[in-house]
């Protein structure tokens, strides 16, 4: 087990800049996610500190050791695949021993680690047959299996769930955290999915165009988004965006006044602000509440998302209670003034 | 009638005629495949019924008679093999060919590993060269080699017609290779890579176990030009002790040696080894070539 440290880290394709000097620090045991839209290089940043891409600039370190000229078996880290990456031609026995087989240990110690492996993840029945024979969440474990038997200082994931479908991937998401758990080890997970970032993460970094948008654990990124990006990427439904000025401790938008908890900002007075707030933070009002023009109606069972307008801007809520309104109806919202965020809409930089 | 009715009706009225021109279609491929395998094959038999047939038999009647008088010899062969030095050239043309072979799939697996996998300076020129190489014709490397190997003293031996055999293949086999390499996951090397595998392992314990079907048709590929080259053979290593079945044969034809009969066998005898081979590989010979084609 051991720390990793990202220090200024950079990569140049061919002249083009992809990772723009990215400092990061994974403790020891953590759980850390990188998450971001596909092309922001977490898997290229990821890839990096295996060693599978050359580092263009500034250093990564797993424990005390600077590894970026190191080969990536040197490195004593492990990684699992999105595509599992199982070698056809061996069966599971074989792929997962075959590191420790390189590696020169016993055939019996081999034997033992596999099969030690192989009951953590419930693969012992399975130990003969060859990838092809298995299903897709059973290649998923081998590749985690591979990836546990050499008792790697840092475990890495590269999008491990994605090409499973949605029910598996849910519990595939609570065996990685338990396992997780189980061993303490320090696992870097990369993922486009927010959800999965979320609920497994001890750390999560979000990541857009090769820069760091935010590091923070999963409620403190939820709860206090550094910026628009981060506040619109994190949270399903995303978070609710109106453009208003700010005036006197509240938001006008158009002719409706929103209020904004805690002491008025002088510096803020009469500025452009874009006003976010998340969709649970809306609640049935009475006849005090704002009026919200219903456009969908979208009932999951558990609550119901209402789509409509406030002073011509969309706005999605999410209402616990049973919500009967139909297209076109008028319902009376009121948002939650102590869970506003409000951004700067040049520098997209949270301003409360 | 009703809609479902009306439907009903007009779905059996259309069967039977599609019925027929499905039939009639199956009919006429079923001919032309026949009549191709009869076109193929009737020289083939004509040969083979004519190997064991007797001088004096083939001299007065046509070789279909052998169905109506079977009397089947085995002189010629015993003549072929023992009289004219086919015997000999039998283990010469499998001296001169498993070589070839073997040599042939172990330099292009390599080639086009290094050409797939691994990223160095002008890669992408030498990959344009070796598919250039495959248009240059044969005869035009033949001189300056033969006074190459006659300068170092090696022709009237084997290895000049083994470097030059692979020399010719081998770019070929590389291209053909190089498509079946790129299409392995690169995620497989990477994950071997990380297990701590050096790159020659990579390259016979991930590489080559997944690409037997292809090395199999480079191998049977390469088998059939090695064993059926007349002039690379009889250039260095003439018609004397060393040369292979076909100088022998074409010599047996040139001289009338033995008769007509004995060369028929002769010629058997070098027909025989590339077909059995290929009748028997074929699977294996359509699967490879066809592989990086029809994988996704």
């Amino acid at each position: 087990m051991a720390n990793v440290n990202l220090r200024d880290v950079r990569k140049v394709y061919n002249q083009t800049q992809v990772i723009h000097g990215v400092n990061v620090d994974i403790d020891d045991g953590e759980f850390v996610v990188l998450v971001g839209p596909s092309g922001c290089g977490k898997s290229t940043l990821l890839r990096m500190i295996a060693g599978l891409e050359e580092i263009s600039d500034g250093q990564v370190h797993i424990g005390s050791t600077v590894v970026n000229e190191m080969s990536p078996k040197d490195r004593d880290i492990a990684m699992v695949f999105q595509s599992y990456a199982l070698y056809p031609h061996m069966t599971v026995a074989q792929n997962m021993g075959f590191s420790l087989q390189l590696r020169g240990d016993a055939k019996p110690e081999i034997r033992a680690k596999v099969e030690k492996a192989a009951k953590i993840l419930n693969l012992e029945a399975l130990l003969e047959r060859y990838p092809r024979q298995l299903s897709g969440g059973q290649r998923q474990r081998v590749a985690m299996g591979r990836a546990i038997v050499r008792n790697p200082q840092v475990f890495l994931f590269d999008e491990p769930l994605s090409n499973l479908d949605a029910k598996l991937r849910v519990t595939m998401r609570g065996e990685i955290k338990a396992l997780h758990q189980r061993l303490g080890s320090t696992m870097i997970y990369v993922t486009h999915d927010q959800i999965e970032a979320m609920t497994m993460a001890d750390k999560i970094v979000v990541m857009r165009d090769g820069f760091v948008e935010q590091v923070g654990s999963p409620l403190a990124l939820y709860d206090r988004p550094a910026n628009l990006f981060v506040a619109g990427f994190i949270g399903s439904p995303g978070m609710n965006f109106l453009s208003g000025r700010y005036a006197q401790g509240r938001v006008w938008i158009g002719d409706i006044a929103l209020p904004v908890a805690g002491p008025p900002s002088s510096e803020n007075e009469g500025r452009h602000v874009v006003y976010g707030i998340r969709p649970e933070n809306l609640s049935m009002g009475g006849e005090a509440g704002q009026p919200l023009i219903v456009e969908v109606v979208e009932p999951t069972g558990a609550e119901t998302h209402v789509v409509g307008q406030v002073a011509g801007q969309r706005v999605i809520g999410v209402f616990r209670e049973r919500v009967t309104t139909r297209p076109g109806d008028v319902l009376r919202v009121e948002f939650d003034s102590r869970k506003v965020h409000l951004f700067d809409p040049q520098s997209e930089q949270r301003i409360n | 009638m009703s809609a479902i009715e009306s439907r009903r009706a007009t779905l059996v009225s259309v069967r039977p005629t599609s019925k027929l021109a499905s039939r009639l279609k199956r009919i006429a491929l079923h001919g032309a495949v026949l009549l191709l395998c009869v076109v193929w094959f009737t020289p083939v038999l004509s040969l083979f019924v004519t190997t064991f047939r007797s001088e004096s038999d083939s001299s007065q009647t046509g070789w279909w008679h052998a169905f109506v008088e079977w009397r089947p010899v085995l002189s010629n062969y015993v003549e072929a093999m023992y009289l004219t030095g086919v015997g000999r050239s039998v283990v010469n043309s499998i001296v001169l060919t498993v070589p070839t072979v073997l040599g042939t799939v172990l330099f292009s697996a390599i080639g086009a590993f290094a050409l797939a996998r691994m990223r160095f300076r002008g890669r992408i020129a030498l990959f344009l060269a070796m598919v250039g190489f495959q248009v240059l014709p044969p005869q035009l490397v033949l001189v300056p080699m033969l006074k190459f190997f006659l300068a170092v003293g090696l022709t009237g031996t084997f290895i000049p017609v083994w470097v030059i055999e692979m020399g010719l293949t081998v770019p070929f086999g590389i291209f053909l290779l190089y498509g079946f390499f790129s299409s392995i996951p690169s995620d497989l090397v990477e994950a071997a890579r990380i297990d701590g595998a050096s790159e020659p392992r990579i390259f016979f314990q991930i590489i080559l176990p997944l690409s037997g079907a292809v090395l199999a048709s480079l191998a049977i590929l390469q088998f059939m030009i090695a064993w059926n080259h007349l002039l690379i053979p009889l250039i260095f290593l003439g018609s004397g002790s060393l040369s292979p079945l076909t100088v022998q044969v074409a010599s047996l034809a040139q001289t009338n040696a033995g008769g007509l009969n004995t060369l028929t066998a002769a010629t058997f005898i070098s027909v025989i080894v590339p077909l059995v081979l290929i009748v028997s590989l074929q699977k294996y010979f359509v699967r490879g070539v066809l592989g990086g084609a029809v994988k996704g």
